[in-house]
């Protein structure tokens, strides 16, 4: 096969899924983020004013969790943790400094993908659970006080720790390059599979 | 309400700078003597004609609490409860139920809209309703279950203390009506001395743990009861004993919110200068091969000479 030739990575309709989470993900992350820290109080006029940057959020919010319920239900069994993986998490050296060579090589997903993605579903899940009890006016009545502030802390904390995922999560899109195309047209270079995911290549080979 | 600018403004909610303050103000409070109170519910009278709100009509659920909780236009409350004391003698005991205006307010530290919760140099905390969006953050934070969102508006409401009348140099509402003085009114210092001498006549009159409750736990509030058992404040109805803003809260609108920023930026400026020094992982382009579109071949990086 052609180095230069193209292979499918992504499936139009999961192009469809990856980029309505992204477009949830920053709307409810601006809408967010201006509501916790005072410093970023001005980004509620993207939406509208302070009402209304607290009545969208959370409906952003189910938007996008729904969405990645969608594709995270597609892409659960590709980030299965596997043996090489812990090789591959230790040698974090390597991977920063480009030297994919000297790395296990990786499946579909390397080690550090699959850490992402398990991290985003944990982070998503306490976010829309936790959102859930204190979303006025509809369920915060429902729930006991110290629930609602148990549940405001994970919130913050939840969104904290998925903004620092996806900021990793574009980082590499930028680093690795071709991995924006994969996701913007859905193919890739034999080349480019051949160097980050070599055993994905194979077995795709395998397949014909 | 809005903010009045004859009231100096000690504390913003969400607001990191410092707000105009330059006069000097007295801190104010005022005091409930639950031994006066006869539970005639004036005062909830004079505060729904003073800040012209009328509740609606309820039904009775059979004890004398009306309207049975505080709302959106019942800013206080009248609580009846019936304690035996241990001499098996019953009392009745009354606390008028409304905003404590804590020195350290919880609605306040807890609200995320600029200028929604201010604090007065008076030590008057006030909603100022127009800039309020409705989240509820106040009533998470509020260690007293103070606020109330309205269904109609969802805007969050509570006693003002009457901030209105005391900018212009009269007494709340229900310490005007109160017919019996169980409700008195003045700087905080004096309100401190006059309970003083309340205690010290319950206490000679066989009420040993009489005492006055200006709780630490929030800095002192401005709104104080004078109790007969101050021991166990919980038997008025559940006033807490300590309160105090939940360690839950704190940390949400404390090291988190300053930690997740600093995290969030340091994770973009590590991406750019792993970018600037590394550089990026290009396949297509240190092969030096045919290239791919979007990536001609010498988009790689120079060989070290």
């Amino acid at each position: 096969m052609e180095m230069s030739a193209r292979i499918e990575r992504y499936a139009a309709g999961e192009r469809r899924l990856h980029w309505s989470i992204a477009i949830g993900f920053v709307l409810a992350a601006l809408s967010g983020l201006a509501l916790f820290h005072p410093s970023l109080y001005w980004l509620s006029n993207l939406f509208g004013g302070g009402p209304w940057t607290r009545i969208l959020h959370p409906y952003i919010g189910v938007f996008m969790a729904l969405a990645f319920g969608a594709i995270a239900a597609r892409f659960w069994h590709h980030n299965r943790l596997e043996p090489g993986d812990w090789q591959y998490l230790r040698q974090w050296r390597d991977v920063l400094a480009n030297h994919e060579e000297k790395l296990p090589p990786a499946g579909r997903y390397n080690a550090g993908q699959k850490g992402l993605f398990w991290v985003m579903v944990a982070g998503t899940l306490l976010l829309l659970l936790s959102g859930v009890i204190f979303w006025r006016p509809w369920f915060a009545y429902f729930f006991p006080i110290e629930l609602v502030r148990l549940a405001s802390l994970l919130h913050a904390f939840a969104a904290a720790v998925l903004i620092l995922g996806i900021i990793v999560h574009v980082y590499a899109a930028i680093w690795v390059k071709g991995s924006l195309g994969a996701m913007l047209r859905g193919t890739v270079s034999v080349r480019w599979a051949r160097k980050h995911h070599p055993a994905w290549l194979a077995e795709k080979m395998k397949q014909g | 309400m809005s903010s009045l600018q004859s009231l100096d403004i000690r504390r913003r909610s969400a607001t990191t700078s410092a707000s105009p303050s330059v006069r000097e103000q007295l801190s104010v409070a005022k005091l409930i003597d639950i031994s006066k109170c006869i539970g005639c519910k004036a005062c909830q009278s004079a505060c729904m004609e003073w800040n012209d709100v009328r509740d609606a009509i309820g039904s009775n659920v059979g004890v004398y609490d009306n309207p049975p909780d505080l709302s959106d236009k019942s800013w206080t409350v009248m609580r009846f409860t019936e304690h035996e004391t241990e001499a098996g003698r019953l009392e009745w005991l009354i606390r008028k139920d409304g905003c404590m205006h804590c020195a350290d307010p919880g609605c306040l530290k807890a609200c995320p809209a600029p200028g929604a919760i201010v604090q007065y140099a008076n030590g008057i905390v006030d909603f100022i309703e127009e800039n309020c969006i409705g989240c509820g953050s106040c009533v998470t934070g509020c260690p007293f279950n103070v606020p109330r969102i309205s269904k109609a508006d969802n805007k969050a409401y509570k006693c003002t203390l009457c901030s209105d009348r005391v900018a212009v140099g009269l007494e709340p509402a229900c310490v005007k009506s109160c017919p019996t003085g169980a409700i008195t009114f003045g700087t905080k210092e004096a309100m401190i001395d006059h309970a003083a001498e309340r205690v010290a006549d319950l206490q000679e009159r066989g009420y040993a743990q009489a005492g006055l409750y200006d709780p630490q736990g929030v800095g002192g509030t401005h709104v104080m009861y004078v109790l007969q058992h101050a021991d166990t404040p919980e038997i008025y109805h559940g006033l807490p004993a300590h309160p105090r803003i939940s360690a839950l809260v704190a940390l949400w609108k404390g090291a988190l919110k300053p930690l997740a920023l600093a995290a969030m930026g340091l994770a973009v400026l590590t991406g750019f200068f792993h970018y600037v020094t590394v550089g990026p992982n290009d396949a297509d382009a240190q092969d030096g091969g045919d290239g791919d579109d979007d990536h001609p071949p010498d988009a790689g990086r120079p060989a070290r000479i």
